[in-house]
């Protein structure tokens, strides 16, 4: 709706975050178009995530996560779709129920005066240690990220930290046939 | 069993078995041996050109003219970087074309070799599809799918990136037949899908009290029979239409319904009529912001129906009522048969006061211009040779610029593909090469290139290929010594300041043409200018008429950038108001 080098009529509706899972052949440069489509077309992207999900079918699964109007939005698909390796895209905020989950890596920089707290705190998240040859604190946190928001602030304001996120994967949980 | 042949001969055999005629190309070492299995048949004619720029042009005339897919073959490096503008084009344009080019040998990728660059990387926001291939036993179903992907939905460019040891490499061919592409790499948009809307769309052009029909380019690459259906529709229906640029042709010019173009510099009449209309139909056009003005402005009160065969075109910039995504001419057909059935008419009183108002609206004589009994106006140039050309089977190109909005107003077409000029990007130097494709495709017909002095020289080089290859086509230079419309822009926005737009040390075009073994005609003056026109027509070699025009006339009329449909300026006298004008100003 705002694409155009004229002034757009008044926003009908408001900016808000989306989470698109784009189906496509997994073949070179696949990811470069739909990334390139969006640096191309002046879109946002929040995070993105790509993985194999079928060997056999040679299938990737891409999830962004983008905000904008519905009408943006509904454009970014639109466009999505016109990519010659793209199966399907599915915005998963309309389709209404979907479960997403992202993971953090924690870098923590304990000492002997906050070891309790932190500790406490990896433990009312159920953030998990993980070992390593070095012997330093790093935690992993799963969930959806504003758990992990809420995880990352609260420890930043007892110390320090180093932190990578994975950006969230998302699946709808709508029931379905199995033959589908 | 199955022979195995190398790569080059493969690609050879693939563009044999697509029905492909010509190429259009220039050779380089990355594609050597492609050239020299080209030598090495007859089936398939090559076209050499000056510039690969050129051949892409050239590739995209022929498309355009023809129906055909235009194929060009380049040598990696530059020979690629040069085709970026033409893809870009035929992106924008949506014409098919499938793009060969050659690539440095595997090892050697990203070495930074000689003449090496990421050809698929540059070339992919301005292709619908690329393919780097790296095995030569996947080459013929590239080709094939790539050829499909080209001519299929929405048409485009395809790039086909070969590197040089697969085209020495051995594999098997494999044919057309039996290649399966799955169904998400094509659009198909589905029909059953669209019935309702259909219907729902006759029924609101039957209650309709003030239409109109905005056809666009669509209708021509849905194929000649589309054309057909809409004018029969129109006729129907008896409403008024109007054409975009590259739409031009749907609908005769000469048809009592047709309003002409509409947009920037369309018709005074057409864009009054989109302001007022209360049922827009919108086959095959894209809401382009040459055609709607100001977007908050445009056509307020109209219930919008829109017919496109890309989904992404539906409510890009425009909010439609009612989107019907499908091919022109299988949704024109069925609101053709639904209107029959249903024995719809459109209420006659209403639309013969729509007519009344729209009468009223022609009488203002929008290309009205000045005449000089000396001086050749540019817009009494096209109109004489529209007059002299309009009993031969005529093709126009044009650069982009003045000229170019002088023949779409001037020019009268009376049949789609007709009428090739670059609408989109709006490419400088397109005319030539494209007139040259055009003629290639259509050995026997008259090609006029209107071109503007700037213009031609960005590919006047292929002044070699016409002469070579013997192609009559005639290059129509109205000459006023400026990029008329950069200056016509200053002249209106930027205070008279002509800023680099004076195209200064012009070539002398008569001597240009005589040098290169073609024929160079020149008018000066009106009277100079019927002679000149049947001179360039009856000559059976390349022409270069230059033909000498009023050098600061403005292209009118006009909706200024940050103006809208029913805010069109007439002639220089008119001024467009301050607040939108300094609005329009940033815009392009």
């Amino acid at each position: 709706m705002n694409k155009s080098v004229y002034d757009a009529p008044d926003q009908v509706t408001e900016t808000k975050r989306h989470i698109l899972t784009v189906l496509v052949d997994n073949e070179p440069g696949v990811l470069a178009r739909v990334i390139g489509m969006f640096s191309g077309r002046g879109y946002n992207i929040d995070s993105l995530n790509v993985a194999e999900v079928s060997n056999d079918e040679n299938l990737s699964r891409i999830t962004i996560v983008t905000h904008g109007t519905s009408e943006v939005v509904n454009q970014i698909e639109k466009q999505l779709l016109r990519i010659v390796p793209v199966h399907t895209v599915t915005n998963l905020d309309q389709e209404g129920s979907s479960v997403e989950a992202e993971v953090a890596l924690v870098y923590i920089y304990v000492s002997e005066s906050n070891k309790k707290k932190v500790y406490h705190l990896c433990d009312f998240y159920r953030a998990r240690k993980i070992e390593n040859e070095n012997n330093t604190t790093i935690f992993e946190i799963a969930g959806a990220s504003d758990r992990v928001n809420r995880f990352i602030k609260e420890i930043n304001e007892i110390t320090k930290v180093e932190i990578v996120r994975s950006g969230p994967v998302a699946i709808s949980s709508i029931e379905k046939n199995e033959e589908e | 069993m199955n022979t195995e042949i190398t790569g080059a001969e493969i690609v050879l055999k693939s563009l044999a078995e697509q029905g492909v005629e010509v190429v259009f190309g220039y050779p380089g070492g990355a594609v050597l041996p492609i050239y020299d299995t080209l030598f090495k048949q007859n089936s398939i004619k090559h076209v050499l050109v000056r510039q690969e720029g050129g051949a892409i042009h050239a590739a995209e005339g022929y498309a355009r003219s023809t129906g055909k897919t235009g194929v060009v073959l380049v040598t990696s490096g530059p020979g690629a970087t040069n085709v970026v503008t033409g893809l870009t084009d035929a992106m924008m344009d949506s014409v098919p074309v499938v793009c060969i080019t050659g690539q440095v040998p595997q090892h050697l990728i990203g070495s930074d070799a000689f003449q090496e660059c990421d050809t698929t990387g540059i070339t992919r926001p301005c292709t619908k599809h690329n393919y780097l291939v790296k095995d030569v036993n996947k080459l013929s179903s590239v080709f094939h799918e790539a050829f499909t992907i080209a001519q299929n939905g929405r048409p485009g460019p395809v790039l086909i990136d070969i590197p040089k040891d697969v085209q020495f490499a051995k594999g098997s061919y494999i044919e057309k037949n039996k290649i399966v592409i799955p169904s998400h790499r094509l659009f198909e948009p589905s029909p059953s899908f669209e019935n309702t809307k259909i219907e729902e769309a006759v029924e609101i052009i039957s209650k309709s009290k003030k239409p109109i029909f905005y056809i666009g380019g669509g209708c021509i690459n849905s194929g000649p029979k589309a054309s057909k259906l809409v004018r029969e529709f129109i006729d129907l229906v008896g409403s008024p239409v109007t054409m975009t640029l590259m739409g031009l042709g749907v609908v005769a010019s000469s048809d009592k319904n047709s309003l002409g173009m509409l947009g920037m510099h369309g018709m005074y009449e057409a864009n009054m009529a989109m302001h007022e209309c209360d049922v827009m139909i919108n086959i095959g056009a894209r809401f382009d912001d040459r055609v709607t003005g100001r977007l908050d402005a445009f056509s307020p009160n109209s219930k919008k129906i829109h017919i496109d065969i890309d989904a992404s075109n539906i409510n890009k910039t425009i909010s439609v009522d009612i989107p019907i995504i499908g091919d022109v001419k299988k949704v024109v057909e069925q609101m053709l048969s639904i209107w029959k059935n249903k024995n719809y008419r459109i209420d006659q009183e209403n639309l013969k006061n729509w007519w009344t108002k729209i009468n009223k609206w022609k009488e203002v004589n929008c290309l009205s211009y000045n005449k000089d009994s000396k001086q050749i106006k540019p817009q009494y140039a096209v109109q004489r040779l529209y007059e002299l050309t309009k009993n031969t089977k005529t093709f126009i190109t044009t650069e982009v610029g003045q000229h170019q909005m002088w023949a779409a107003q001037f020019y009268k077409f009376e049949e789609p593909n007709r009428w090739l000029t670059s609408g989109g990007l709006g490419t400088m130097g397109y005319g030539f090469p494209a007139a040259i494709g055009a003629q290639v495709g259509n050995p026997d017909a008259l090609v006029v290139d209107i071109a503007g002095d700037a213009s031609i020289l960005m590919n006047i080089q292929e002044m070699s290929t016409a002469i070579q290859y013997r192609l009559p086509v005639k290059i129509f230079i109205l000459n006023n010594e400026y990029m008329g419309m950069v200056r016509q822009w200053q002249e209106l926005l930027h205070g008279g300041r002509y800023s680099e737009s004076y195209t200064d040390s012009l070539p002398d075009f008569v001597k240009l043409a005589e040098s290169y073994n073609a024929e160079g005609l020149r008018a000066k003056t009106s009277d100079e200018l019927d002679g000149v026109i049947d001179q360039m027509i009856k000559s059976k070699k390349t022409v270069i008429a230059d033909i000498w025009v009023t050098k600061e006339e403005n292209c009118f009329p006009m909706i200024q950038s940050g103006s809208a449909h029913n805010e069109m300026l007439l002639s220089k006298d008119q001024k467009q108001d301050k607040k939108s004008a300094e609005k329009g100003k940033i815009l392009v």
